[in-house]
């Protein structure tokens, strides 16, 4: 099994995760708590990631990263080097391409809060900055839990993204399910198997520890 | 003293548009906003408290401007310092009592908060609840948990929206009296929501009706509620009866006038009123406010005495709720003494017997 490609999934997964959840939590608040008219806008926006096919989305992330993209030019001089085929390449169009997971089971657990407490905190004196922190947050921790984990676990199995902008070197760019087809192209199946069965193992032990933790939040089974 | 002059539309699930259109004031003291459900009273507590905004008019507690179209100025809910327990309550359900109770006065020092925490409570009669988590308190309790949590903070202005819904009366004059012995203190307006007429009576002061949107009366809860004067306030007031009626003659030297109830099937002396003969009119008679005798009634002073038969008999607590159609019919509410001494069953011949100042004229 090709364990430097299993690390390397798991480091993307959680940057990927964590950092998304610093997006993911005002962009959330937004699109929970405006009642600006033009919401619907964002919230395409954020799920088109959805329906888009990956190779869509990592194409238009290439071509921005590429050294005469926006992206990439910006990169270049702020940094020195590239930002295709890179890390922090595949980190930016894996956070694109997870959005969705991470805003809406965050915008779904702050649309069910109680509006009465917030209201609640606001007349005892707190400002929005106390009330998300205080009320908002602790309230909504099974969705800040969800959204956490799915971005995780559709990090680590993403395959199309990872292909266009990320290539595939070794150590760098080569995550767990591009060392999958790369093995399954040379015909071992034996060591392709081993390493897909433990990726569908991770993502089981993580679906079930969502679902574990809260039935409500982003669920596709009917509540109980 | 709490002035507000403010008119908000707005609409309820597409329904038709909502006009609050709301001038009054609240001085010092208990003062019961009463109407009906759906009267606007919750979004004349949200505008006051800064959580919706009117579409334009003036808000002012005393000196400070609280809301003003004119000067585009509205106060964020979190600097007007007032309190506000809302019909839910909503208690914080992951803080434990203390933290609720400790939220509003966060800015002060660890042990003036704890000083005052524990001043409230025992106040309250909480004190002993303080590690608890909402979901384990009693209705009561969380009455008693979410007024200590709101008057913790000594805010300028007091608003309760229904705070004491769905406790019994004993539990409910309880925690009246404990907010009173609050307020002898304090003296801040408190406006008090309520469509229960029972709470009107238990706080006796001041009254302002809201129907519709608008206010239509106010002064004390005697003279209001007990003559009130739209068919809806007289609903909500609980008048039992609301019959409809026709004018039939005027007798402005006794002060009466005689209406005939329910298509011509009887008529009764009414209080005179602004109606002029041939006009439709409701009249509005207490279930308690009729007398029932089971002979014809003779050298009475009631100038109302209708022969008529009981329909039904249904025992409601200590009460017992008669239908006696006489002409039209009536609700009547006598206790199960009188049942038994004057053996009311259905079917029985009865004499209802009514002041004329028993009944009010509503439009």
């Amino acid at each position: 099994m090709n364990l430097e490609a299993l690390f390397l999934s798991l480091r993307l997964a959680a940057t990927v995760a964590i950092l998304l959840l610093a997006i993911a939590l005002p962009l959330a608040y937004g699109l929970a708590f405006s009642t600006w008219r033009g919401k619907f806008l964002v919230e395409s926006v954020v799920a088109l990631p959805l329906v888009l096919p990956p190779t869509v989305l990592g194409f238009y992330a290439l071509v921005a990263m590429g050294p005469r993209g926006p992206l990439g030019k910006m990169w270049q001089s702020l940094f020195g080097h590239p930002l295709a085929f890179t890390f922090a390449g595949l980190v930016l169009a894996s956070m694109l391409y997870s959005l969705p997971f991470a805003v809406q089971p965050l915008v779904a657990s702050f649309e069910s809060l109680d509006r009465r407490l917030l209201d609640a905190s606001a007349v005892l004196g707190a400002d929005r900055a106390r009330t998300f922190l205080r009320v908002i947050l602790p309230l909504a921790w099974p969705g800040l839990l969800t959204a956490l984990v799915l971005s995780f676990a559709h990090t680590l199995g993403e395959f199309g993204v990872v292909l266009m902008v990320g290539g595939n070197l070794p150590g760098i760019t080569r995550t767990v399910s591009i060392d999958i087809y790369d093995r399954v192209q040379s015909l071992d199946y034996a060591s392709a198997h081993e390493t897909a069965l433990l990726l569908l193992l991770v993502s089981f032990v993580v679906l079930s520890i969502v679902y574990g933790v809260n039935r409500r939040v982003w669920s596709p089974w009917p509540v109980k | 003293m709490l002035n507000v002059q403010i008119r908000k539309q707005f609409r309820l699930n597409g329904a038709k548009p909502f006009i609050l259109d709301v001038a009054a004031s609240f001085e010092a003291g208990f003062t019961v906003l009463f109407g009906p459900s759906g009267a606007g009273k919750s979004t004349l507590l949200d505008c006051i408290a800064g959580l919706q905004q009117p579409d334009c008019g003036e808000i002012r507690l005393e000196e400070r401007l609280y809301f003003d179209s004119a000067r585009n100025i509205s106060l964020a809910p979190q600097r007007r310092e007032l309190a506000y327990v809302f019909q839910s309550l909503a208690l914080f359900p992951h803080l434990s009592v203390e933290q609720n109770i400790r939220y509003g006065i966060a800015k002060l020092a660890g042990a003036q908060q704890k000083e005052r925490t524990l001043r409230i409570a025992t106040v309250f009669r909480i004190e002993n609840l303080l590690s608890r988590r909402p979901a384990e308190l009693s209705g009561g309790e969380k009455q008693r948990v979410a007024l200590a949590r709101a008057l913790v903070t000594r805010p300028s202005l007091l608003l309760l929206d229904e705070p004491l819904t769905g406790l019994d009366a004993a539990l409910r004059r309880s925690i009246l009296e404990d907010l009173r012995a609050w307020n002898a203190a304090n003296r801040i307006p408190i406006v008090y929501v309520t469509h229960n007429r029972e709470e009107v009576d238990a706080i006796g002061e001041r009254v302002v009706t809201l129907v519709e949107g608008r206010v239509q009366e106010s002064g004390a809860p005697r003279a209001v509620l007990d003559a009130p004067r739209s068919i809806e306030l007289a609903n909500a007031a609980g008048f039992e009866n609301v019959l409809r009626a026709v004018v039939v003659e005027h007798r402005p030297s006794d002060g009466v006038m005689r209406v005939a109830l329910d298509h011509a099937a009887c008529e009764i002396e009414i209080p005179f009123g602004e109606a002029a003969p041939g006009d439709e009119v409701r009249v509005a008679i207490r279930a308690g406010d009729i007398l029932i005798a089971t002979e014809a009634p003779h050298f009475l002073s009631a100038r109302n005495i209708l022969p008529g038969t009981i329909e039904s008999l249904e025992t409601r607590g200590t009460m017992v709720a008669l239908r006696v159609k006489a002409g039209a019919v009536f609700q009547v509410h006598v206790t199960p003494g009188a049942v038994r001494t004057l053996d009311l069953s259905p079917g029985l011949l009865v004499w209802l017997v009514i002041k004329t100042h028993s009944c009010h004229l509503v439009r």
